[in-house]
């Protein structure tokens, strides 16, 4: 069977089960379209809650990241797990006993103020739609790699399937859906992370792989990799970092942008009970775990393949020739993904740092002339099975792993999107006293057209992937997660203090950004070259989401003492989210 | 103020205490060991690299789940000694 037809029944058949399930668990009222009636099992919970939150970035990119990085890039594994010991203690089981429907729906009612409510849809919507953008794009490669067809047809192919189960299905379908996307994306990211730790460490578990010794050489496996990239040029891949400031607020941005993020937030708001949330998130980050202790492996086991089948008989001898590459390098080609340029006409593919001032002395020696193979960091996981030979049917089911994990954060966002729509600006503002029939259709409605504006963004996406996530992240951290967290443990914030706060910690951070990435990222459209001496205090536009929340705390408490207390009312209502008992299922009332 | 009221101030000092306990370390791990105090401690080896090392890639992940756990165990037991828990 060609590798073609192995893609095809894989990616089909778990499609066909996604959907299949989704038909099963039709939602009929606004209550099971939007917390599914409030009563997923906790541990279910948190595997759909994974599914949700490992996205394309997580499956497909982040090992790439890693691997080139190395520790340096150890921010995004600490950084997207962190995040989940904040929801789990600062707002979960709050939001939980609140028991609303949807994240603005809190800070109108918190904040006693429409405004309020207001910015916070446009918050969230923002976060939410520049994040999707990036998981139509991955769905998009991914397709387009495995199925052999343009990008543009594989984003439509995705974007018809997310349609099919999440319009119909709200978030009853998209739970029990999600929970089997879950079970595909960690089959298919842990199963050939065994077959290599097994094949350069001996031992089956990537995790333990990591840190034993490299079979062939006899010496650790970190030690070994570390060896291979010094005489290539590159920097130890266990380097320790220089701008620890800026390392330490790019990680806070990450795990405070989890916590403010609307699709992980509204997944709480599904269990039955308060003591659910908590476990809830225990769980999900136990299954989120099963991938990010994997990932760390993945990527030095992979640079180690890669530069191994670059260089045969170690980084010091020669180089293979280019007509001898094999069949993954030629696959990979097709898609650009993968560039050679035989810079010093030798016919073999030199692969190293051609950036190191020191390191250049000894590729003039060894009559180097740039280094001549780019690669995508993006292809590494995807490519990983070819890279070190495993059977074809592995191949497969990467692909519907990759898929799955596009697919399934996309239709959580989605998910947020619609029910920010249809219930806080539809059912919240223009027509209160819209029917439950008509606000369901009204969410299936902006759900089909955030659908189509996702799609076409994605053919036409405004920056690099990592930009329109670093954006997403920024305005989540710097805008929802002050609000909420002041929401709950402050009785003091009133209305004009959270506003402030939120416009304060949203503008700062979108400038910053644009200052370095262009405005509104149009290319050329930057003040600053986005290079370190330009930055403030050495801070990348990327960490800044972390300063942006705390200008949030600081100009909503400043603020807030300048003006009046929150009425009665409202502090009883605050009052009330801090003590689990009472608490009834989630209403949109 | 009522005995209602005194048993509620209670529950969330309470609360509040073990929040700010668990994320000291979960700073201590991630920021700490991971980022920070990474050439403090370059002397502890670990598996061909340090201890800072492993920390940042795995060592924090493992740290946050047990807190997780940990925070939830706690709290749903302080629900009940309090008498604030869900029927």
């Amino acid at each position: 069977m060609s590798q073609f037809a192995i893609n095809l029944i894989f990616v089909g058949g778990s499609f066909a089960l996604y959907i299949a399930i989704a038909i099963w668990a039709r939602a009929g009222s606004t209550k099971e379209f939007y917390v599914a009636g409030g009563g997923v099992n906790p541990v279910m919970n948190g595997m759909a809650t994974a599914a949700d939150w490992m996205s394309a970035a997580s499956f497909i990119s982040m090992a790439g990241l890693i691997a080139a990085g190395g520790y340096a890039n150890s921010t995004f594994l600490m950084g997207w797990t962190g995040g989940y010991v904040l929801l789990a203690m600062l707002l979960a089981p709050y939001l939980r006993k609140f028991g609303k429907f949807t994240v603005p729906e809190f800070i109108g009612d918190r904040f006693y103020s429409k405004n309020a409510r207001f910015v916070a849809v446009a918050c969230l919507i923002i976060a939410s739609v520049t994040y999707v953008i990036g998981q139509m794009t991955g769905a998009g490669v991914a397709f387009s790699r495995f199925l052999e067809v343009e990008s543009d047809t594989g984003l439509i192919i995705a974007g018809v399937v997310v349609f099919l189960y999440a319009v119909m299905g709200g978030m009853k379908g998209i739970t029990y859906t999600q929970v089997a996307q879950y079970v595909v994306l960690i089959i298919a990211y842990t199963i050939p992370a065994v077959f290599i730790s097994l094949q350069l460490t001996g031992n089956p578990l990537p995790p333990l792989g990591l840190f034993s010794e490299h079979t062939e050489s006899g010496m650790p496996l970190l030690q070994k990799l570390d060896l291979v990239v010094r005489d290539l040029g590159f920097t130890d891949y266990t380097a320790d970092v220089s701008n620890k400031l800026n390392m330490v607020l790019f990680t806070l941005s990450l795990m405070i942008g989890t916590a403010g993020l609307p699709h992980v937030i509204i997944r709480f708001f599904t269990v039955p009970k308060v003591s659910d949330a908590r476990w809830s998130a225990g769980w999900a980050l136990v299954f989120i775990a099963l991938l990010y202790l994997t990932a760390p492996a993945v990527a030095s086991m992979a640079r180690l393949n890669l530069l191994n089948t670059i260089y045969p008989a170690g980084p010091t001898a020669d180089a293979i020739q280019y007509t001898e590459r094999p069949d993954w390098i030629k696959n990979w080609e097709q898609t650009g993904l993968i560039k050679f340029e035989d810079k010093n006409s030798d016919g073999r593919i030199q692969l190293y740092n051609d950036k190191s001032d020191s390191f250049k002395q000894v590729a003039t020696e060894r009559g180097w002339n740039g280094n001549e193979l780019t690669v995508n960091n993006d292809i590494l996981v995807l490519a990983n099975p070819e890279i070190a030979n495993l059977p074809s049917w592995v191949i497969g089911l990467i692909a519907a792993g990759g898929l799955a994990a596009a697919l399934s954060t996309a239709a959580g966002l989605l998910l947020a999107i619609s029910s920010a729509v249809s219930h806080d600006l539809i059912k919240g503002s223009i027509n209160p006293n819209i029917s439950e029939k008509g606000e369901l259709r009204a969410a299936r409605i902006s759900m089909a057209v955030a659908i189509v504006v996702a799609t076409w963004l994605g053919m036409n996406p405004p920056g690099f992937a990592a930009q329109v996530v670093a954006l997403a992240f920024g305005i989540a951290a710097a805008s929802i997660f002050p609000a909420l967290m002041m929401g709950i443990f402050s009785k003091r914030v009133n209305n004009k203090g959270a506003i402030a706060g939120m416009l304060a910690g949203l503008l700062s951070t979108v400038i910053y950004i644009f200052l370095y990435l262009g405005w509104f990222f149009i290319p050329g459209t930057n003040t600053f070259d986005n290079v370190q001496a330009n930055w403030l205090l050495g801070i990348s536009p990327l960490s800044f989401g972390a300063v942006g929340a705390m200008i949030n705390f600081v100009v909503a408490f400043a603020v807030s003492s300048a003006t009046e207390a929150p009425p009665k009312h409202i502090q009883e209502l605050v009052e009330s989210v801090r003590y689990p008992k009472g608490a009834g299922t989630a209403t949109g009332h | 103020m009522t005995e209602h009221d005194r048993n509620a101030a209670a529950y969330w000092s309470a609360n509040l205490r073990l929040i700010v306990g668990s994320l000291i370390v979960w700073a201590l791990v991630s920021y700490g060991g991971g980022i920070l105090l990474r050439p403090l401690l370059s002397g502890i080896s670990v598996g061909g690299t340090d201890l800072g090392f492993w920390f940042a890639q795995q060592g924090s992940i493992l740290t946050f789940i047990a807190l997780i756990f940990f925070y939830a165990w706690r709290m749903n037991k302080l629900d009940k000694e309090f008498d604030l828990h869900e029927e």
